[in-house]
């Protein structure tokens, strides 16, 4: 007897929701939607995408849907999440796109549909495949540690030995302009800005790979010490790869004199900054990236208006701050205090 | 009475024709006796041998080619650290693919196992002893469950290991965030865990003791393997499970063992991976399960089960360290460094199915 009616009363409380998800529709007839799709949801950087945008889309009262892939380079499932959304009516999409190409012709059809696509961190390609492009200026965050790092050497610079920990072997966008952006900043000419490699200053010992962890970085470092024991400046992809490297140092005794930079403005890194074990380190702001986002896309369904890039660049810059405890004349930078108030993870 | 006095029966008529008659003892077919048949026989009774010569003539090719800088004592003993993460799970990998199984998940349980062991000790301050012990555990459980699915419900090895190598990363992420621990952290509530990272040194060589852990396995599994009953029950499964059970030998419960004990072979991995990377990271040895994979095909153990030595993948792994260090001091880009590798994998099994022909 209790069981049916528990039966009972659970099949009445099921019709009574599915009556209700029935009429949402109708009663939210005005509310804005959109969506935000990430290329996965365990990296820190996009869990903090994601609560910018969450508290941004209450703030503005919109209804925002997060879809993410299942691994970094899961291309099926933002394809099913863009078409997801299509279909639900939403006015707008972020996305942090896996695979840059492959993804632009969904995107098209999202575009002419109606709704506002703009690329968060990534850009597609051709980077105009989309509304709007937010991201950081990756070329100019390798350029603060470079500038930092060559002011920091001073006169010494012009002998310096230097050491480059990439990504991975196929050198994805961020790569490239993280590492030129660096070599300019230290005063080396990168000819072909577009390519990791091709510069001919005797100052670099040579490339790595870390595959952006402590792992890879610890290995790659221990390559490149190989090739020249006396390596002082370190370029490293992200702090995590950095933290690797300096457990190579510190194994080879050589943590003194060593000038270690990186890119991100994650927690542990900026701690990394404080305690002296990175000099310096380029933050980037996801939070901020998505909240403007959720802004530009509830402006855009109230008035039309499509978000402009950047002057001189072809897309939107959220910014990017040098974070170091050692500033040098003629370099902007910010403390790592102030750093990880900021900093995501 | 001397021999010559023994005087011979005398021999039927019909059985003189036995004079002209072949006099030899019933013997197999005898084999043509060209060097390519010596070798291949040679082959097949030492099993290690190939990868030993691989071994011997990359160091000396490569002392060559890369000059001063590769052929250090320093140099060589730092691939010997390079390699001691992937050698330890190649061990692991070793016993499971003896028994003709396959198992994807070695380098999920490690990286899980290193998670636990650092959350639990630096995180919750639990004492780090009772953490790596615990680590150790979940190592064994971990593969345990592998065995278990193996064996009770009769699935082939490498989809249950496809399954739980994407369940136990899963956990990694969960239980981590994704965030690494970093190594000042580790330094300031639990050294221990960096244990295998401290070195010492002889002569101008480095030497952590991640590397001696690697060696030592290696000597305790083959001692296992090759002077125990368990051991010979291991390669008995791996050449012909149905035939070993008829002879007795209770193959499911040495399956569960074999797994469980690769498992717990990964805890190990686990505790040292933190002291060789310095800090605990979620995100680190993707890809360990398919090179240790690479390092016990290398070394010459047979896909098919049941035959290679168990030293085979630590000198599999050691190739693979000398020729991306060989490589890398020569000036040779990441990719060409993928490729040499790639095809070394290649070779190296086309080797052990011409090396096999002999058995069949």
């Amino acid at each position: 007897m209790t069981y049916s009616k528990l039966l009972k009363s659970f099949m009445l409380g099921a019709a009574a929701v599915s009556v209700a998800a029935l009429a949402t529709p109708a009663s939210a007839q005005e509310e804005i939607g959109a969506c935000l799709i990430t290329k996965t949801d365990i990296n820190p950087f996009f869990v903090k995408m994601k609560e910018g945008a969450t508290a941004k889309a209450s703030e503005l009262g919109v209804k925002l849907s997060t879809y993410a892939g299942k691994i970094d380079g899961d291309h099926e499932t933002q394809v099913q999440a863009i078409e997801t959304c299509i279909a639900s009516g939403a006015k707008g999409i972020l996305i942090t796109a896996s695979d840059t190409k492959a993804i632009v012709p969904v995107v098209k059809k999202a575009r002419d549909a109606g709704l506002l696509v703009i690329a968060l961190d990534t850009p597609l390609e051709p980077i105009d495949a989309a509304d709007a492009t937010f991201a950081t200026d990756n070329f100019k965050a390798g350029e603060l540690i470079g500038q930092w790092a060559a002011a920091t050497l001073g006169e010494e610079a012009a002998n310096a030995k230097i050491g480059l920990l990439n990504l991975t072997p196929s050198a994805p966008s961020v790569d490239v302009l993280r590492n030129q952006g660096f070599l300019k900043g230290f005063g080396i000419d990168i000819k072909d800005a577009n390519l990791i490699g091709d510069e001919d200053d005797p100052r670099i010992v040579g490339h790595d790979v870390t595959n952006g962890n402590e792992e890879g970085g610890r290995k790659a470092m221990e390559n490149l010490l190989m090739k020249d024991a006396d390596i002082n400046v370190v370029h490293t992809i992200n702090e995590p790869a950095a933290a690797g490297a300096y457990e190579t140092l510190k194994s080879f005794g050589k943590t003194e004199g060593i000038v270690l930079v990186s890119v991100d403005g994650g927690c542990p890194g900026v701690q990394n900054v404080k305690e002296g074990i990175i000099g310096a380190t380029s933050q980037q702001y996801p939070l901020q990236m998505a909240a403007l986002g959720i802004e530009a896309i509830k402006k855009f369904a109230d008035t039309g208006e499509v978000p402009k890039p950047t002057e001189g660049l072809d897309f939107f810059d959220t910014g990017v701050s040098l974070i170091t405890d050692k500033p040098v004349d003629g370099v902007k930078s910010v403390d790592s205090a102030a750093g990880l108030e900021k900093c995501w993870g | 009475m001397s021999e010559s006095t023994v005087s011979k029966p005398a021999r039927q008529d019909y059985e003189q024709a036995l004079d002209q008659s072949d006099r030899n003892v019933a013997a197999f077919e005898g084999h043509e006796k060209n060097i390519f048949d010596r070798l291949q026989h040679f082959l097949h009774g030492n099993p290690t041998m190939v990868p030993v010569i691989v071994l011997i003539a990359s160091v000396i090719a490569f002392g060559f080619v890369a000059g001063s800088n590769f052929f250090s004592a320093f140099n060589l003993s730092l691939i010997m650290q390079q390699v001691s993460i992937i050698g330890i799970l190649a061990a692991a990998q070793s016993l499971v693919i003896l028994t003709a199984g396959i198992d994807l998940s070695v380098g999920a349980i490690m990286v899980l196992m290193s998670v636990i062991m650092g959350s639990l000790s630096v995180k919750l301050g639990i004492p780090t002893p009772l953490a790596i012990a615990i680590g150790f555990a979940g190592g064994a459980l971990a593969g345990f469950l592998n065995g278990l699915f193996v064996t009770r419900f009769k699935l082939p090895p490498f989809i249950v290991t496809l399954g739980t190598w994407n369940i136990f990363f899963a956990l990694t992420l969960w239980l981590s965030g994704a965030q690494s621990i970093r190594s000042q952290d580790i330094d300031a509530a639990a050294p221990l865990l960096k244990i295998f990272g401290e070195s010492f040194r002889v002569g101008s060589a480095q030497f952590t003791y991640g590397s001696v852990l690697m060696v030592l396995i290696f000597a305790v599994l083959w001692y296992m393997l090759n002077r125990t009953a368990w051991g010979r029950h291991v390669y008995a499964i791996g050449d012909d499970k149905e035939a070993a059970e008829l002879s007795g030998i209770r193959t499911n419960r040495t399956l569960l063992s074999v797994y469980a004990l690769a498992g717990l072979v990964c805890g190990l991995a686990a505790w040292a991976s933190i002291g060789r990377v310095g800090s605990v990271s979620p995100q680190s040895f993707q890809e360990a399960n398919l090179q240790s994979i690479t390092a016990v095909v290398i070394g010459g153990i047979s896909l098919f089960g049941g035959r290679g030595s168990i030293i085979g993948p630590l000198v599999g792994a050691l190739i693979v360290g000398i020729f991306n260090s060989g490589l890398r001091l020569a000036g040779v880009d990441v990719l060409w460094q993928l490729f040499a590798i790639g095809w070394l994998t290649i070779i190296a099994v086309a080797i052990d199915q011409w090396i096999r022909k002999l058995s069949s």
